[in-house]
């Protein structure tokens, strides 16, 4: 079941969208219970809008499954916290939800993520645990973990998600979807519940690229209210979808296939690198020398502007407000100490420190600096590649629990996603297979493409490729 | 780059955290780790390297001065954990002379 299978039977008379709406609540109630995908769904709204969908727009008809950071007017936007867990409707529409109802899609599902989307696991969710469909006992993968357990449990079609440092990306990769990162400007993010705003983009997680393509049709391009979105014109993507990889030159960066990738990921990725070179791509080393200090860069810059961003959750205007404060800075402490979960404040205070005064220099300014050498890497990369191919994580899902207690064992996970945020290019994780990993069977692998900035088109071409 | 202590008590308090003892302990260690790691970063030479603040080169990009639509007052005020007379309502900031 995709968005173009469900489409022609729309358009054949085969079902109706609230059929479709029906099978998914249905799924839902059988399954979901297990995955933990869902934080809520509104069954009643979703079919008062199916009852007017238009199946003549290009998205006519197909629910879509919102990340819990994307505002759905009237929905709950739980971002996965207390903050927002019991008293919060969203009171507009993200853009790129207002864009999803113009394609006619039916925004359809709240899902389950990390804390105001940090970490690699969703298990950072102070609401809910989500389960990975291929084995219970592991992670999903996140923060959008939500999004693509339900994707790969078949209890959505399709779904929206946020990445920031690779979270549509790894989450993607682990439950064996496709999870697409635009680059940045390519997608407003006017509605979605800030984190980093240097490094954020909204993109699809789908079962197939060809889904992938459609969402990022519908969603893409400028918008006056975000003001970092890029007035550039949007490339049809899905007429070169299936022009293949011959004679395109795909990069593989030594820096990514070093020590510590479990080898059922290595085996997995080179099969499908080789894959790509029967179809005629020509693969060509190459180096990315700053990629050891992208986690350093990334988690001193991100909690950065996290610790900045979050200060508006001060519980004065909405969400969580502690009862009986002594006064007005008592209000603010309490209700942030009982509102935030552990990886929100480890994450604050870090972000707090690398921008106070006697530090930022040394942390933040350093960092910003070694960003433009990361960004610089991918530049040179490209004047030799047309895109580049790796693994998304390291291994593939881990049980849940197992990094507890070592955040930053956690961070170093992020290697090989959170580089293309620094730089802003985009990213595509694309399933290439399964292995056995401690003591899991058939876990899924992503190979990731990278490409230039602006060049969706060209990451969602060499996808179809490894994926057919 | 300074070696890596945090005065995380402190810190939490510029941020509006209160944390507890436990949480104190527990985060010490961890943001301290967190920190050492950052410090491989001053091992790079980055004279004369530009920071980069944004990926993508959009920089102050202002809207027509025209008014337009908002949200309704009834829609901010939806949220607010206290509100009266469609206002939102909090302590005293002012205390008394």
């Amino acid at each position: 079941m995709t968005i173009a299978s469900i489409r022609k039977q729309l358009l054949a008379g085969e079902t109706t969208p609230a059929a479709v709406i029906q099978r998914l609540a249905g799924e839902i109630a059988n399954r979901d219970s297990v995955t933990g995908a869902y934080l809520s769904h509104n069954l009643e709204a979703a079919l008062a809008e199916a009852a007017t969908a238009d199946l003549s727009l290009p998205l006519g008809g197909v629910p879509i499954a919102i990340k819990d950071n994307i505002n759905v007017l009237s929905q709950p936007c739980t971002c996965g916290s207390k903050f927002l867990g019991r008293n919060y409707t969203s009171p507009y529409d993200a853009t790129v939800v207002r864009k999803l109802r113009a394609a006619g899609a039916i925004p359809f599902g709240r899902m389950n993520q990390d804390e105001f989307a940090m970490g690699s696991s969703t298990e950072n969710s102070a609401l809910q645990t989500t389960r990975n469909p291929h084995d219970p006992q592991r992670i999903p993968g996140g923060s959008s973990g939500g999004s693509a357990a339900a994707v790969a449990d078949r209890s959505a079609i399709a779904a929206l998600g946020s990445d920031t440092g690779g979270s549509i990306r790894q989450p993607a990769s682990h439950c064996g979807v496709v999870g697409l990162k635009p680059s940045y400007g390519r997608v407003s993010r006017y509605g979605l519940v800030a984190f980093a705003s240097s490094l954020d983009q909204i993109g699809p997680l789908t079962r197939t690229v060809e889904d992938s393509a459609l969402i990022l049709q519908a969603i893409a391009g400028f918008d006056p209210a975000d003001s970092t979105s890029l007035d550039v014109p949007v490339p049809d993507y899905l007429s070169g979808l299936h022009d293949g990889v011959a004679g395109m030159k795909l990069g593989v960066p030594k820096e990514y296939f070093g020590e510590g990738i479990d080898p059922g990921v290595r085996n997995n990725v080179e099969a499908a690198i080789r894959k790509l070179a029967a179809q005629g791509a020509e693969i060509v080393g190459i180096s990315l020398p700053h990629t050891e200090h992208a986690v350093a860069t990334y988690y001193v810059i991100a909690p950065a502007e996290a610790s900045s961003n979050l200060s508006r959750f001060d519980g004065i205007r909405y969400g969580h407000r502690t009862a009986n404060p002594a006064d007005i800075a008592d209000l603010y402490k309490k209700s942030r100490e009982e509102g935030f979960g552990p990886e929100v404040k480890r994450r604050i205070i870090l972000g707090t420190y690398v921008l106070s005064s006697g530090y930022y220099d040394a942390y933040y300014g350093r960092a910003q600096k070694v960003r433009t050498l990361i960004r610089r890497d991918f530049e040179n990369a490209f004047q030799q590649v047309d895109a580049i191919v790796s693994p998304v994580a390291p291994t593939p899902a881990r049980k849940i629990g197992a990094f507890a207690n070592d955040p930053l064992h956690e961070y170093l996970s992020d290697i090989f996603t959170i580089s293309a945020n620094l730089a802003g290019i985009p990213g595509i994780s694309v399933p290439c297979g399964v292995t056995d990993f401690d003591g899991g069977k058939n876990l899924p692998v992503g190979l990731q493409i990278l490409g230039p900035h602006l060049c969706e088109a060209k990451l969602l071409r060499i996808a179809k490729a490894a994926e057919a | 780059m300074p070696h890596s202590h945090i005065d995380v008590r402190y810190v939490a308090n510029l941020a509006r955290l209160e944390l507890s003892d436990e949480e104190l302990a527990t985060f010490q260690p961890q943001l301290e780790a967190i920190l050492r790691h950052a410090e491989a970063l001053s091992k790079l030479d980055v004279t004369g390297i530009e920071p980069t603040a944004h990926p993508a080169a959009v920089f102050g990009r202002m809207r027509a001065d025209v008014p337009h639509e908002s949200l309704p007052p009834r829609a901010v005020l939806q949220n607010a954990p206290d509100q009266a007379q469609g206002q939102i309502r909090v302590p005293k900031v002012v205390t008394d002379a």
